[in-house]
């Protein structure tokens, strides 16, 4: 019998430490299910993630990248997630311009009291990444065990 | 135009306005010309030369020059006085030590296209109107100047002058450019193909930095990719994914920056069209966000230093077409 | 002298190919490189290629030891791996004459086994120029574009390739090739080299001075004051050492992989800002100190160590390549020319 390996994607989320980091924590005490996958790293603000973050991270073996960060007017800090808006924008359609895929990229705004979405995200996000395989374009071999 | 930018010159350095100037040597062959500071006007007479190969773009030399004693002059192209007026905004250049003198332009040459003819051991290049009379070892050639145009030049974003103290010659016009059609050709292509495209030129880069140094918007007093302690500091494309990161975190550093002087992809040893991944940035800001040109008004914020409550979500760039 | 019809050349190819791995210059919509050959393939006629030959003893990259972390276990791994017989096809004479200036460097004690490596499996069937361009100064240098060294040095002329074996691994490739080879005489190739000197003598640039870059000018030459008129335009890229024959600086370091470390050498260049930078500092602070340190090196440090052997070969890529044109024949001219 052929036992076939099923492909676990490893999924980095960037969140944000006044909304969506607490939006995950809530997610986790409302016992919401959401696949281990997916790596958090805690950011003092969504603006605070520069391009080199993403990229570092699809080097290191992300196969997908997720920036989460409060809704636009709510940022802790008035306008960082309007900046990072921006940023993101001009940088997936860069990404998607040298023909890495879209999908592998994304950006969602969860606040602190959306512990569901956080999780109906997370889901939908890794689902994405799972369908899409391996992240083999923006790939550093070096790095690959 | 030579007669006229070398008189210029030369009154400049008589009248003791200016202590150097900024311009263009004569090398070894038509073609080869190099930036030079001209100390007198007898250098002026000797060797200063312009013409269809004189393409380098002078305005980030300023950066240095306004560290210096006195004041230099410098002859800008109109798509170098963007890049001027740019650094200007950017505080990185002494306005008062700098006479920039505007100086009109027909469009430069592509020595490299001239060799993809097949052009080869040139001895001299006359211009003749709009042709080029080519001598070389193995006979005469005449070219027609259009033919061998610089990809930056036949799309040719602005005649005009946007920052100057004196203008030498009939300021031109911003022009309407095609200039975004090879970034939407690229763009109507799939994903696949698109990979493939840049697979292929990217791997080609040798990572000499060429394309970083002569960029007249990467003024950073040490770069990222230059600095062992910042973790991505590479000498060398080790790995793909290596040439990749460095194009294109250099193109997200000067996005609302970038005036596309074209001097990138000018100077690429291996030929690749650097300028492509900063023109598609460039595109993306006007669409997104309203026209912009970098270098054109100095007191507009910058497409990345501004915002709108009512701007697009990352996620919609790419609902358009569905 | 052996010779083959030029329509049966790639049937000479395609026969070396099955035999071993064969690179050779093709055209590409950017100019001639190099590559591993594929059938089908084309010898590129065009006078260099954009890349030296370089590459193939000493690549841009190249991995030397692998690490290995395990709690306190720190495990090193051999990553050389024993190099295959490999064929330089039509590399030309300024190119062979760089391996002579590498080797020098990399077989001198301590021998470097990479490159060493590299060498000893590797025959070069070296191509005289038919074409030189304006760039070429080789002859400044001494080196004749129509008699090239190598494995074998080989001719076109009369719509024919001729061949001639230098050492020993050449007259193994040749045999090897009997089948498709037949003898001739070598009348059509001294009418070709006849041309092609004729040509040498027509460029520019081919006869730079040289005979001022002496040891004993060491310090005439450094406190040139012409230094800083050469320099002052000078953007600090890697262009010129990058595409050059014999430049051969390189930089040894280490990448965190996550899961282990990974030494490797890449090329580096003396005109970049933190070439051979110390915990301290880095010895030259301007781009001044930079241009000097690697035309000094080529036009007397390295003859001065060398039997008067230049660190230059004449082929022209970074006159044909730098951003602004500064090159080492305006060097030579400058710094040599009046004197």
């Amino acid at each position: 019998m052929q036992i076939e390996e099923k492909f676990e994607p490893t999924i980095v989320a960037f969140c944000c430490n006044w909304c969506s980091y607490a939006g995950a924590d809530l997610s986790g005490t409302n016992r919401l299910q959401y696949p281990a996958n997916v790596k958090i790293i805690r950011v003092p603000c969504s603006c605070r993630v520069n391009p080199m973050f993403i990229l570092r991270a699809f080097q290191r073996g992300a196969d997908g990248v997720i920036l989460c960060g409060c809704h636009p007017g709510d940022c802790h800090y008035t306008t960082g997630n309007y900046y990072a808006r921006r940023r993101m924008t001009l940088l997936f359609s860069m990404l998607d311009f040298l023909g890495i895929e879209r999908e592998r990229t994304r950006v969602e705004w969860v606040s602190a009291a959306e512990g569901a979405k956080f999780a109906a995200t997370m889901n939908d996000f890794v689902a994405t990444v799972t369908r899409l395989g391996k992240n083999r374009r923006l790939e550093d071999l070096r790095c690959k065990k | 135009m030579q007669k006229v930018i070398r008189e210029k010159a030369i009154e400049l350095l008589r009248s003791g306005k200016v202590d150097r100037v900024l311009g263009w040597k004569e090398g070894e062959f038509f073609y080869d010309q190099t930036p030079h500071l001209f100390l007198s006007p007898e250098e002026v007479e000797r060797t200063f030369v312009y013409n269809g190969f004189s393409g380098a773009n002078l305005s980030k030399y300023l950066v240095k020059e306004g560290l210096k004693e006195g004041v230099v002059a410098v002859f800008l192209k109109p798509c170098d006085t963007y890049s001027f007026s740019q650094l200007l905004k950017e505080h990185r250049i002494a306005r008062d030590k700098i006479w920039a003198v505007g100086i009109p332009c027909e469009g430069k040459l592509d020595i490299e296209l001239l060799r993809k003819m097949g052009i080869r051991g040139i001895k001299t290049i006359e211009e003749k109107g709009d042709e080029l009379l080519v001598s070389t070892i193995y006979g005469e050639k005449t070219v027609a100047k259009k033919d061998v145009l610089a990809e930056r030049c036949a799309n040719c974003k602005s005649r005009k002058h946007v920052l100057y103290d004196e203008l030498l010659g009939e300021e031109g016009e911003v022009l309407d450019s095609a200039r975004f059609d090879q970034i939407e050709k690229l763009e109507q292509m799939t994903s696949e193909e698109r990979f493939a495209f840049w697979q292929n030129e990217l791997s080609r880069c040798i990572r000499c930095n060429a394309c970083r140094n002569v960029c007249p918007a990467c003024t950073c007093e040490k770069c990222v990719f230059d600095n062992a302690d910042s973790g991505i500091a590479s000498k060398a494309p080790a790995s793909s994914f290596e040439e990749q990161n460095f194009h294109i975190i250099r193109a997200f550093h000067v996005v609302g920056r970038c005036t596309d002087c074209g001097e990138c992809s000018r100077v690429c040893p291996q030929g690749i069209p650097l300028h492509l991944i900063n023109r598609k940035f460039i595109k993306d800001i006007n669409a997104f966000y309203g026209a912009y040109q970098a270098g054109e008004n100095p007191d507009e914020r910058a497409p990345l230093t501004n915002y709108s409550t009512e701007d697009m979500e990352p996620g919609d760039v790419f609902k358009k077409g569905e | 002298m052996k010779s083959i019809s030029l329509s049966n050349l790639p049937e000479l190819l395609s026969a070396i190919a099955a035999k071993e791995a064969l690179y050779l210059p093709v055209d590409t919509k950017e100019g001639a490189e190099y590559k591993a050959y594929a059938e089908g393939d084309s010898l590129s006629l065009a006078c260099n290629t954009n890349r030296s030959a370089k590459d193939f003893f000493f690549p841009q990259v190249e991995d030397m030891a692998a690490f290995k972390v395990e709690g306190k276990k720190i495990e090193i791994i051999d990553v050389r791996k024993e190099t295959e017989d490999f064929v330089i096809f039509g590399a030309r004479a300024c190119d062979v004459k760089s391996f002579e200036v590498l080797d020098r460097v990399f077989l001198a004690d301590p021998v470097d086994t990479f490159y060493k490596n590299r060498r000893e499996h590797s025959t070069v069937v070296a191509l005289a120029c038919s074409a030189p361009e304006e760039t070429c100064f080789c002859s400044s240098f001494g080196i004749d574009a129509a008699e090239p060294q190598g494995d074998v040095s080989a001719w076109i002329a009369e719509g024919r390739m001729f061949f001639k074996p230098n050492t020993q691994k050449g007259e193994t490739l040749l045999s090897a090739l009997s089948a498709l080879l037949e003898e001739s005489d070598g009348a059509a190739v001294e009418k070709a080299k006849e041309e092609t000197r004729t040509i040498m003598g027509q460029l520019p640039l081919q006869n730079l001075p040289t005979e001022h870059f002496k040891p004993e000018k060491l310090m005439e030459h450094f406190n040139d004051p012409k230094w800083k008129e050469l320099s002052q335009a000078c953007i600090g890229c890697g262009t010129c050492t990058f595409v050059c024959p014999t430049c051969q600086c390189f930089d040894i370091r280490d990448f965190d992989t996550g899961n282990g470390i990974q030494r490797y050498r890449c090329w580096d260049s003396c005109m970049y800002s933190d070439f051979t930078q110390m915990a301290a500092d880095q010895p030259r602070h301007t781009q001044l100190e930079r241009f000097r340190q690697r035309f000094m090196h080529k036009l007397v440090y390295y003859p001065a160590n060398n039997e008067g052997l230049f660190g230059c070969v004449g082929c022209g890529r970074c006159l044909a390549k730098c951003p602004i044109s500064m090159n080492i024949a305006k060097v030579m001219k400058a710094l040599g020319g009046d004197k």
